[in-house]
């Protein structure tokens, strides 16, 4: 018997049969694994498996490429705490979908395991909507298609980073950007090292990432971004002027 | 022949939730055993389910007759509805007698998971009904899942515009439930929605 026991964040558990369900989990040092979750549709386990709830889990199979029977024992569930905050909500629904699809099966990313987790704290915040940004940044680069926002691709003054190529990902200056300006994509001054975020520039944000998610991860599987995750572009492009974390979403506790 | 037919009925009856093939090899026994007291009524009482159950055009309960007895019922309060994803939760809700509105059973929820968007829900008839017969409020009564309250947020949302109260169902400590026994999540909600 192969067998591991690992810390891990729910992604997904699909339906399996009666009563079981497969799960997939992100864990710390295997990354991305699925297993056998028997019983998780019954009452007493179904709220261990909602996207985002850290488990203790352990995996025993015979064969190392066999799915395996995961057991699961709940630690933390972030889920329950946002369920009166729909777009921080959707929010937790996009990156769980997200690491499902992005990150290969079986190899270990232990940035992104604490990038997640790092994600799964901040969205009780007030800057959830700037974490969600910097964590789909994070996610590109786990999977081989990091941006490059330190420099100016074309020489330009890199105090003055302002968009980026969209066929090359790296950040493009003001001036040097500024003649093919409706081809470039935006960069948001939070993503260059200044500026406060907000609305409008988490808007752009996500729009950056969200280029990169679906031309890297998701158009080569002939799929869109995760409903939840164009609902929440959706949300920051209407509110796109407004503060985000006073008009979208207060904080848990202080609304 | 016989062999035949007895092995289809027990193929039949173990695709039922709650039954194996054992198990269903079993009631096929009993069945056969009491053929006159219960496996002719029991068909009969299929053949007439099937037949005559249909979904209520109003607001997809399963009843015999389209409208519903719940819908064409005069003493429901019709200013209220109580939105349900499944039959079933309908049914959990009307054995409390706690509740003298009406239903809407969306057919689940959202689930990128499962592919499962708004045109897959029940939602436009919603709608239409709320803005049609001048409901006052709305009760979100779905399951305490990310799916479920995605689901509830996005209803409310499109119900906005239409001015009608919408109130979702509490979450928290369940009756004889104690405290060192719950998860987390359910000790932050009970919390959070502490009166």
């Amino acid at each position: 018997m192969i067998e591991w026991r690992d810390e891990g964040i729910v992604l997904s558990a699909r339906p399996h049969g009666e009563d079981a369900a497969v799960v997939q989990l992100l864990t710390r040092a295997r990354g991305r694994h699925a297993g056998l979750a028997r019983g998780a549709q019954s009452k007493r386990q179904r709220g261990t498996f909602q996207p985002g709830n850290r488990v203790d889990a352990a995996w025993r199979a015979r064969l190392p490429d066999h799915l395996g029977n995961l057991t699961c024992e709940p630690l933390t569930s972030p889920a329950a705490r946002l369920f009166d905050h729909p777009a921080r909500l959707d929010a937790l629904s996009a990156a769980m979908g997200i690491a499902e699809h992005a990150l290969p099966e079986r190899t270990a990313h232990p940035a992104a395991f604490e990038g997640t987790g790092a994600l799964l704290d901040a969205l009780d915040g007030d800057h959830w909507a700037e974490s969600l940004v910097h964590w789909e940044l994070l996610l590109l680069r786990e999977v081989g298609f990091g941006l490059d926002l330190t420099q100016c691709a074309g020489g330009g003054p890199n105090d003055q980073l302002a968009y980026v190529s969209p066929r090359t990902g790296r950040a493009v200056s003001l001036s040097k950007g500024e003649p093919y300006r409706d081809k470039l994509l935006s960069l948001p001054g939070f993503l260059a090292g200044y500026g406060g975020g907000g609305a409008h520039e988490v808007a752009l944000g996500l729009k950056l990432t969200g280029y990169f998610l679906r031309r890297h991860v998701f158009h080569p599987e002939d799929r869109d971004l995760p409903a939840a995750r164009l609902r929440v572009a959706e949300r920051f492009e209407r509110d796109a002027g407004a503060d985000a974390g006073a008009t979208l979403d207060p904080a848990p506790g202080t609304g | 022949m016989a062999v035949n037919e007895i092995d289809k009925l027990i193929q039949l009856l173990g695709r039922v939730p709650g039954l194996g093939p054992r198990s269903a090899r079993r009631a096929v026994l009993y069945l056969m055993k009491r053929r006159d007291q219960l496996m002719l009524p029991l068909a009969q009482a299929m053949q007439a389910a099937a037949e005559k159950i249909r979904a209520c055009s109003e607001c997809g309960n399963l009843d015999a007759q389209d409208p519903c007895a719940v819908c064409r019922d005069p003493e429901r309060d019709r200013q209220s509805i109580c939105v349900v994803e499944d039959v079933g939760d309908l049914w959990a809700l009307e054995r409390t007698s706690a509740f003298k509105g009406r239903y809407h059973v969306l057919g689940g929820t959202l689930s990128a998971l499962d592919g499962r968007g708004p045109e897959q829900l029940n939602l436009d008839r919603l709608v239409r009904r709320v803005r049609e017969q001048g409901v006052g409020e709305v009760i979100l009564a779905l399951s305490a899942t990310v799916d479920g309250q995605t689901t509830a947020h996005y209803i409310a949302e499109k119900l906005t515009a239409h001015g009608v109260t919408v109130t979702r169902l509490a979450h928290g400590v369940p009756v004889g439930g104690e405290l060192d026994y719950l998860d987390d999540g359910t000790l932050t909600a009970a919390l959070n929605a502490r009166k």
